[in-house]
C-alpha cells in the first residue's frame, strides 16, 4: 500500500524535523555515534484503515490454518492409502501424502505468517537499547569467590593431606574402567576370520541369478555372471555375512588376452574368478567394461584391469582384487580349487 | 501481618486467574525473577540472525518426527519376507528394520510423510548450522565472550553429522548399507586395533546382526541428548551474553539495540518455528527422499552406482574418493594410508574452521569484550580463510558426487577426479587470495565514500568546462557506521636488544605470534580508516569531487 | 495386405491353397496357418537377406566391411546374431556418426522396424548368433516383478543405479538411463552385451530372469512410474536431495527469514 492513501495531517511532524537533525555532521568528531535515530511511524501507527486491513489479514492467516487443519483431517479420514494421482509437473504420486503434507504446511505457515505479520504491522515497532554489563566479575566479587575457595580448600585440607588427595585420584581414575571394560563383549575377536571365506577345494560356483552350478561352457566370452559357494542359501542365518566376504565374480577371458602368468594358470579356460568386494572399502564392485576388461568400483571409482591378474589402474584401492583358483570336477562343473589365498575386502593391519 | 492483608486484598480484588497461576508458580519457582532479566530482552533484527532459529526449530521437528517414527520403527535385523503393499518387492528377504520402514511408507497413513519431514528436515537442520556457523565466523561473532558457545555450536555440528550417518544407516536399504560398509572399511584402516574396533562396533564380522540396533540407540538416544543438553546451553549463553549487532547509529558495545522478547520476538521468533515447519512440511508433500524401497534391501553382494551419503558427509566420501591408493606393507602388517589417511583428516578439516577463533584471539591478545559484529570486508585475512576453508570444503563435496557431474555434464570421472585432487591444493590458495582482494577492494571504497561522498550519478559541468561528478556527502548515521569499526596495529616483537646492549631472548612463540599479526593485520591486509582529520582536511575549503 | 498379395502370386501359392483346401475347414485353418507360413518363409527369406544386404553395403559397410568381417573403424559381425543389429539399429546406436566419443550415444533410428529386421537377418546369415526375442520372451506376462528387483541390483544396479537411471563408468563412458527403453531392446541388450556392456547369456540369466528384470524396470523406470513421496529429483539419491534441501529448502527459509526480520514500511510524506 501507497504512503498516499494516509491523510497529510496524520503524519507526524516530529518525523520530518528529526530527519534534518541527524543529516547535519558533528563539526567537532563528525565519525562520532549520532545515536539512535528517532522511531519512524510506520503506516498502520498513524493509519487506523491500514491497521485494520492488517488486522483482517492476520485473522485471515489464522482462518486458513484452521481450515488446512480440517482439511488435513479429512483427508486422513477420506483418502485410502494406495491411491495414486499425477499432478503436474511432479508426477504420479500418493495422493494422501500431497495432501497431508500441503494441508499441514498451510496449516503451519499460516500461523507463523499470521503472527509474523501482526509483529511486522501492529506490534511496537520502537526499537529499544538494552544496556549490556561486562561478564566479568566486579574486583571485589573476583576476590571474594577466590577467598571462599581458598578457605574452602583449606578447610578440606586437601592441600595438606596428600594421602587423602592422591588416593582419591587414583580411585577416580580407575573407576571409569569397569565401563571400559564391561564394553569387552561386545563383540569377539577378530582371529583370522577376516582370512577366510566359505571357498574350499571342490566347493562347486553357483549361479547367483538362477542357483544352478555353473559349467565352463555357461561363460561365454564378454558375459559376466556372479557366483556364490555351494550350500549357501540366502535364508541362511549368516548369508549376509558369508556373502559379504564369498560373493564371485565371474568373467571369460580369450587366454590370449590375459596378461598374468598366475591368473592364467588359475584360471579356467580363459574363465576367471575374482572377489566381487572391493579391496577399498568392501563396495561390491562389478562395473565390469567387456571391451577393456576393466572393472570400476561405482563407490570410489578403483578401477581393475581382469586382464592383469585385476591390478589397480586408477583410484583410492591399494591392491588387486583376490582371485580364486578355479577349476571342473568329474562332472564338468566350475569348482573351487581353495580358498581365497588372501583376506578379501579391505585391507587391515594384521592383513601383512 | 502486612503480608496477610496483602494477600487478603488479592484475593478480594479477584486478579485474573492467568496471574493467580503466575503466582503460584512464582512462589515455588520464583520464575519472576527470571521473567524480569528476560521478558523484555531486547534482540536486533536481521535476517542472518535467523539463520541459528532455522536450526534449532528444525531440530525440534526432527525430535517430534523421530519421537513418532520409533512407534513403528523396529530396530532388528532379523530376515523376514515381505508381505505388504509394495509390489515391486513382494517376498523378497529383507531386516526387520526395513521391513518397517516400508510398512511406515505404504502401511501407516501419514507414515511417509512424517518419514519425509523427518529426513528433510535433519538435511536443513545440517545445512542451517552450516550457513549459521559461517555466519559467525565471517562476523567476528565468535569473539570474547562467545568463544565457548562458538564451541558449544561446532560440537552440535559435528554431533549433528552423525546423528544423521546413524539415522540413515537404520533402514537398513541398500545405499545406507553400502554406507555402513564403507565406514567398516574405514575402521578396519585404522592401524594397530582398526579389526578390533570393527568387531566391537558391528559384534563380530560385517554385517552381523547387531549394528541396526546398536546405531538405533546412538541415533535416537545418546546423540540427541548430548545435542538436546548442548542446544539448552546454546541458547542459555545466548541469552546470557545478549544478541551481538551490526555497528550504526546508537549502537555500541555497551548496549544492543532492538526489538523485546515480549511482544515482538514472542511473535517473531514463535511464528518462525510455524514458518519453518510449515514450509518442511510443503517440502515433505512435494519432494520425495531417500525412496528406501526403490532402493531395496541391503546385501553386502549387491550395490548401486551414485553411492552417496547425505550432502553433510559428503566431504568425507569426496576425501575418500580422491584420494591415491597408497598401502605400505611392512614385517607382516599393512597400513592402509589410502583409507587412513582421509580417516585422519576428515575430523582435522572440521577441526581448522573450530580452532581459528582461538588462534585470531591469541595473535590479537584482544582480552576486550565485542559485542559489534566485524563486516566481512574488514576482517579480509579472516574472510579470505574462511572462503578457503569453504573451497576446500565445496570441492570434496563435488569430490564425493563426482560420478554424478560426469554423467550429468559429460565428463570423465577420471578428469573429475583429478580436478579435485589438484583444486583441493590449489582451490583454497586462489580462494584465498581472491577473496582478500575483494574485501581490501571493498574496504578502499568505504574509505572513498567517507571522504568524499557518495556517488550521485549526476555530472555537472563547471564553467570552465570541467564536467565533474557531484558526490554527495554521507550523513553523520552513514560515517558513523562505515568508520565504526576497530582496526588493529600488527603486533611487534619489540627491540632484541635493550638499552644496554644485552640481547633479549625472543621466543619462536612470539615471533610466530608476530608474523601472524602481521598476516592479519599488516598493511597488505588492511586499508586504514579515514581519521577525522583526513576527513576535514578534504571537507573543509576544496569542495568535493 | 502387401505381404499377402504378394505370397499370392509366389509359385508355392498353389500348392499351399491346395494342401489347404485338401485339409481342412475354416476351424483347422487357423491351425495350419502358422506351418504354411514357415514353408512360405523360407523363400521369403532369402529375400529379406537380400535386400538386408543391400542396406549393410550402404550403410554399415564402410566401417564394418564389406562382408561383416570388420575393419579398423567398426568391428566384425560374424556372429554377433540379429538381437545385437536389432539392438544396435534400433535404439539409434548405429549407424554410428565416423567421429566418436568415448561411447557411442544412442540416437533417433532412421530405418523402419521392416528394414532392421532385414539388415539383421543380413547379418545373421553370416553367422549364428542371439536371435531376435519375441514379445512372449520380453513381455509382461508372468513375470515376477519382485525377483525382477532382486536381479536387477544383482546383475545391473552396479553400473544403471537402483532403478535404471544411469551412471558412470571409466573415461567418459557411462551406463544410459534405461527410462523409455523398449521392452525389446532392454532383452537384446543383456542378451548381447553392446558396447562395454556385458552379455548376461541365458545360461547366467535365464530367460524369465530377464523378463523379470525387464518387468521390474517398467514399475520402477517409466513414466508412470508413481514415486508416492513426490519429486523423485532424478533419481538420484543424496546428492540431488542435498542439492535440493539447500537450494529449495534453506533457499526458502532464508528468504522467509529475511522477511521476517526486515523492517515493515514506513510512513514517508511524498
Amino acid at each position: 500500500m501507497s504512503s498516499q492513501d494516509i491523510p497529510e495531517e496524520n503524519l507526524p511532524a516530529e518525523q520530518e524535523a528529526a530527519h534534518v537533525a541527524v543529516s547535519i555532521a558533528d563539526e567537532k568528531d563528525p565519525f562520532a555515534d549520532p545515536g539512535l535515530p528517532p522511531h519512524e511511524h510506520r503506516i498502520q501507527d498513524i493509519d487506523e484503515r491500514a491497521a485494520r486491513r492488517s488486522e483482517r489479514m492476520v485473522a485471515l492467516l489464522f482462518t486458513v490454518s484452521m481450515l488446512a487443519t480440517v482439511g488435513f483431517i479429512a483427508a486422513y479420514v477420506g483418502i485410502p492409502r494406495d491411491k495414486s494421482i499425477f499432478v503436474f509437473p511432479i508426477g504420479h504420486l500418493s495422493a494422501l501424502n500431497f495432501t497431508l503434507g500441503l494441508t499441514l504446511g498451510v496449516a503451519l505457515f499460516c500461523i507463523g505468517a499470521g503472527a509474523v505479520h501482526w509483529a511486522r504491522t501492529l506490534m511496537s515497532d520502537v526499537e529499544i537499547a538494552d544496556e549490556r554489563h561486562p561478564i566479568e566479575a566486579e574486583p571485589e566479587v573476583r576476590a571474594k569467590v577466590h577467598a571462599d575457595f581458598k578457605q574452602g580448600a583449606k578447610e578440606s585440607a586437601i592441600g595438606r593431606r596428600k594421602l587423602i588427595r592422591n588416593t582419591m585420584f587414583g580411585a577416580l581414575t580407575l573407576v571409569p574402567l569397569s565401563g571400559v571394560i564391561l564394553l569387552r563383549d561386545l563383540g569377539p575377536l577378530p582371529g583370522t576370520s577376516l582370512r577366510h571365506t566359505l571357498w574350499s577345494k571342490g566347493k562347486l560356483l553357483v549361479n547367483m541369478n538362477t542357483n544352478q552350478p555353473l559349467r565352463p561352457s555357461d561363460v561365454q566370452v564378454g558375459s559376466l555372471t556372479f557366483a556364490k559357494p555351494e550350500g549357501l542359501e540366502d535364508t541362511d542365518e549368516e548369508f549376509q555375512t558369508e556373502i559379504a566376504k564369498a560373493a564371485l565374480m565371474i568373467v571369460r577371458l580369450q587366454p590370449d588376452n590375459i596378461k598374468d602368468k598366475r591368473e592364467l594358470e588359475w584360471s579356467h579356460e580363459g574363465i576367471v574368478a575374482y572377489s566381487k568386494i572391493c579391496t577399498h572399502v568392501g563396495c561390491p564392485i562389478s562395473l565390469y567394461e567387456q571391451q577393456t576388461h576393466h572393472v570400476l568400483c561405482p563407490c570410489h571409482q578403483s578401477t581393475f584391469d581382469l586382464s592383469d591378474g585385476a591390478r589397480v589402474i586408477f583410484g583410492p584401492a591399494g591392491h588387486a582384487l583376490p582371485q580364486l583358483r578355479i577349476g571342473v570336477n568329474d562332472e564338468g562343473y566350475l569348482q573351487a580349487l581353495g580358498d581365497f589365498e588372501e583376506p578379501v575386502g579391505p585391507a587391515f593391519w594384521e592383513r601383512g | 501481618m502486612s503480608t496477610t492483608t496483602n494477600d487478603e486484598s488479592r484475593t478480594r480484588g479477584k486478579a485474573p486467574a492467568g496471574e493467580r497461576v503466575a503466582d503460584w508458580a512464582d512462589g515455588r519457582l520464583g520464575i519472576y525473577s527470571l521473567a524480569k532479566a528476560n521478558m523484555r530482552k531486547i534482540f536486533p533484527d536481521h535476517w542472518s540472525f535467523m539463520l541459528g532459529e532455522v536450526s534449532l526449530y528444525s531440530f525440534i521437528i526432527i525430535i517430534l518426527t523421530g519421537v513418532y517414527l520409533t512407534l513403528f520403527f523396529h530396530p532388528s535385523m532379523n530376515e523376514v519376507a515381505y508381505h505388504g503393499s509394495y509390489v515391486p518387492l513382494q517376498g523378497q528377504l529383507m531386516s526387520e528394520a526395513f521391513n518397517s520402514t516400508v510398512h511406515i511408507s505404504f502401511d501407516v497413513r501419514g507414515g511417509l510423510l512424517v518419514r519425509q519431514i523427518h529426513h528433510w528436515a535433519a538435511l536443513i537442520f545440517l545445512a542451517g548450522m552450516f550457513v549459521h556457523m559461517m555466519r559467525v565466523f565471517f562476523t567476528g561473532a565468535f569473539r570474547k565472550p562467545r568463544e565457548i558457545n562458538w564451541l558449544f555450536g561446532f560440537l552440535l555440528f559435528v554431533l549433528g553429522m552423525f546423528t544423521g550417518f546413524t539415522g540413515y544407516s537404520l533402514p537398513d536399504d541398500l545405499l545406507s548399507g553400502t554406507g555402513v560398509r564403507f565406514m567398516e572399511g574405514a575402521v578396519l584402516s585404522v592401524p594397530i586395533v582398526g579389526t578390533y574396533l570393527s568387531y566391537f562396533l558391528f559384534g563380530g564380522q560385517f554385517p552381523g546382526h547387531d549394528f541396526v540396533a546398536r546405531f538405533y540407540s546412538v541415533h535416537i538416544l545418546l546423540l540427541p541428548g548430548i545435542m538436546l543438553g548442548l542446544v539448552v546451553g546454546h541458547l542459555i549463553l545466548v541469552f546470557y551474553h545478549k544478541h551481538t549487532q551490526f555497528a550504526g547509529p546508537g549502537k555500541s558495545e555497551k548496549n544492543v539495540v532492538g526489538m523485546p522478547l515480549l511482544p515482538v520476538y514472542m511473535a517473531k521468533a514463535g511464528g518462525f518455528f510455524f514458518l519453518v515447519f510449515g514450509a518442511i512440511a510443503a517440502i515433505a508433500a512435494v519432494a520425495q527422499i531417500n525412496p528406501i524401497w526403490a532402493i531395496g534391501p541391503y546385501r553386502p553382494d549387491q550395490v548401486s552406482t551414485g553411492a552417496q551419503p547425505d550432502w553433510y558427509m559428503g566431504f568425507s566420501e569426496g576425501l575418500i574418493r580422491f584420494m591415491p591408493g597408497w598401502e605400505v606393507n611392512f614385517w607382516g602388517h599393512t597400513l592402509v594410508l589410502g583409507v587412513f589417511i582421509p580417516l585422519v583428516i576428515f575430523p582435522l578439516v572440521l577441526v581448522a574452521i573450530a580452532v581459528y577463533p582461538f588462534i585470531e584471539s591469541w595473535v590479537t591478545g584482544d582480552k576486550s569484550e565485542h559485542h559489534i559484529l566485524d563486516r566481512p570486508r574488514n576482517a579480509p585475512t579472516r574472510t579470505g580463510l574462511g572462503v578457503a576453508w569453504m573451497t576446500v570444503y565445496l570441492i570434496l563435496l563435488v569430490g564425493g558426487g563426482n560420478d554424478l557431474w560426469a554423467t550429468h555434464l559429460h565428463l570423465s570421472i577420471n578428469a573429475v577426479t583429478w580436478f579435485v585432487r589438484i583444486f583441493v591444493f590449489v582451490g583454497p590458495v586462489i580462494a584465498f587470495l581472491l577473496t582478500k582482494r575483494i574485501c581490501l577492494g571493498l574496504q578502499r571504497r568505504d574509505r572513498e565514500k567517507v571522504l568524499h561522498g557518495r556517488e550521485t550519478g549526476i555530472i555537472k559541468r563547471l564553467p570552465h568546462g570541467e564536467f565533474i561528478e557531484v558526490h554527495e556527502p554521507l550523513s553523520q548515521e552513514q560515517l558513523h557506521t562505515l568508520t565504526a569499526h576497530h582496526q588493529y596495529e600488527p603486533a611487534e616483537i619489540g627491540p632484541t636488544v635493550d638499552e644496554n646492549g644485552v640481547e633479549r631472548k625472543v621466543k619462536g612463540s612470539q615471533k610466530l605470534r608476530a608474523k601472524l599479526s602481521d598476516a592479519l593485520y599488516g598493511e597488505e591486509s588492511q586499508i586504514s580508516k579515514p581519521t577525522v582529520d583526513e576527513y576535514k582536511e578534504i571537507t573543509s575549503g576544496h569542495g568535493h569531487h | 495386405m502387401k505381404k499377402l498379395s504378394a505370397r499370392r502370386r509366389h509359385p508355392l501359392a498353389a500348392v499351399v491353397v491346395l494342401l489347404l483346401a485338401l485339409a481342412a475347414t475354416g476351424g483347422l485353418y487357423a491351425a495350419f496357418a502358422p506351418a504354411s507360413k514357415a514353408q512360405a518363409d523360407e523363400t521369403s527369406q532369402s529375400l529379406t537377406i537380400e535386400e538386408g544386404k543391400k542396406l549393410y553395403s550402404v550403410g554399415c559397410a564402410s566401417c564394418h566391411g564389406t562382408g561383416g568381417q570388420g575393419s579398423s573403424d567398426g568391428p566384425s559381425l560374424v556372429g554377433v546374431g540379429a538381437a545385437a543389429v536389432d539392438f544396435q539399429v534400433g535404439t539409434g546406436r548405429m549407424p554410428a556418426a565416423t567421429s566418436q566419443g568415448p561411447q557411442v550415444p544412442s540416437k533417433k533410428n532412421i530405418y523402419t522396424q521392416g528394414q532392421i529386421d532385414q539388415l539383421a537377418a543380413y547379418i545373421a546369415s553370416l553367422g549364428a548368433g542371439p536371435e531376435t526375442p519375441t514379445s512372449a520372451q520380453y513381455g509382461p506376462e508372468g513375470a515376477d516383478i519382485a525377483k525382477g528387483g532382486e536381479l536387477f541390483r544383482t546383475n545391473c544396479a552396479q553400473c544403471h543405479n537402483f532403478t535404471g537411471k544411469g551412471g558412470a563408468l571409466t573415461k567418459g563412458k557411462y551406463a544410459p538411463n534405461l527410462e523409455g527403453v523398449a521392452p525389446k531392446h532392454l532383452y537384446e541388450a543383456m542378451l548381447t552385451g553392446p558396447q562395454n556392456m556385458p552379455s548376461f547369456p541365458d545360461t547366467t540369466l535365464s530367460e524369465k530372469n530377464k523378463k523379470d528384470i525387464i518387468a521390474y524396470l517398467n514399475a520402477v523406470n517409466s513414466d508412470q512410474t508413481n514415486n508416492p513421496g513426490g519429486l523423485s529429483l532424478g533419481g538420484l539419491g543424496p546428492v540431488s536431495e542435498g542439492l535440493f534441501a539447500w537450494i529449495f529448502g534453506l533457499g526458502v527459509l532464508i528468504a522467509v527469514a529475511v522477511w521476517v526480520a526486515a523492517r515493515t514500511a514506513k510512513a514517508k510524506k511524498s
